[in-house]
């Protein structure tokens, strides 16, 4: 899965990029699953295999003129960059090894009926804020998208 | 073992996204990369709540809500970069110097 996604952020070419993409979200799911949490694998699954990468899929083609000659991948600032994450994943890293977890020995599986009964009560707020956000999303992606001709055409 | 390289392997997958981020000049690479920065965090989120105890799984809930987060996100992303591409012919964002003015 490391790999996947070292590849995602080194290959030249963004429709490789976009499937070593697919491969990471998709051990991504399996680790869920060894997680005992089947319900967050399964929604990765379907959100992020079924509809982030087909959309990403279509707005690679949709924006590609063509493999003919592809520029320069990395930004002039790439070695700084590098630097920056190295220093991110060393802290991360550094922090959770050296941090005393307790009694943090076994897994508990989630019991799918308690995760349901949870997010439509306790939750229920962040639940509809949720919905309202998808929303304005989505008529903000049609507002966004739409060509502009179609708005004089409608003037 | 156990939670200690689940949230390790967590921070390995933000610093690639952190990396992409900072390094790639395509636009849409660079909403990828932010695509796996939120899948890291959702990692350290279920890791979290496998191993530690909590009656309500807060953790998965936690994920399943920033998944859905995710989307929105990605869906909005999209659409400003192909909006700007269509106007700029290029997924580079150092053509889009010019925007600052």
């Amino acid at each position: 899965m490391i790999g996947a996604g070292l590849l995602v952020v080194t290959l030249r070419n963004i429709i490789h990029s976009a499937v070593a993409m697919m491969v990471c979200f998709g051990s991504l799911a399996g680790m869920y699953a060894l997680l005992g949490a089947p319900i967050v694998a399964a929604a990765q699954v379907l959100i992020y295999l079924g509809a982030i990468s087909v959309l990403i899929l279509f707005a690679i083609m949709l924006t590609q003129a063509g493999d003919a000659n592809l520029p320069a991948p990395f930004h002039p600032q790439v070695w700084v960059a590098a630097v920056a994450a190295l220093a991110i994943v060393g802290l991360t890293g550094w922090a959770a090894i050296t941090t005393d977890w307790g009694a943090a020995a076994t897994t508990v599986a989630i019991v799918v009926n308690d995760v349901a009964t949870a997010l439509f009560t306790d939750y229920a707020l962040p639940f509809e804020i949720l919905s309202l956000l998808l929303l304005v999303a989505i008529i903000g992606a049609i507002y966004l998208a739409r060509r502009p001709e179609e708005d004089e055409r409608a003037n | 073992m156990g939670l200690t390289s689940y949230l390790v392997v967590s921070a390995m997958l933000f610093g690639i996204g952190a990396f992409g981020f900072m390094a790639r000049r395509n636009a849409i690479l660079m909403l990828i990369s932010i695509e796996l920065m939120l899948n890291s965090v959702n990692l350290s989120l279920v890791a979290f709540n496998a191993y530690l105890p909590n009656p309500a799984n807060a953790g998965a809930i936690f994920a399943l809500l920033v998944m859905a987060v995710a989307a929105a996100e990605a869906t909005v992303g999209l659409a400003l970069v192909i909006a700007i591409i269509r106007t700029r012919q290029t997924p580079e964002v150092d053509e889009y110097a010019d925007l600052k003015e």
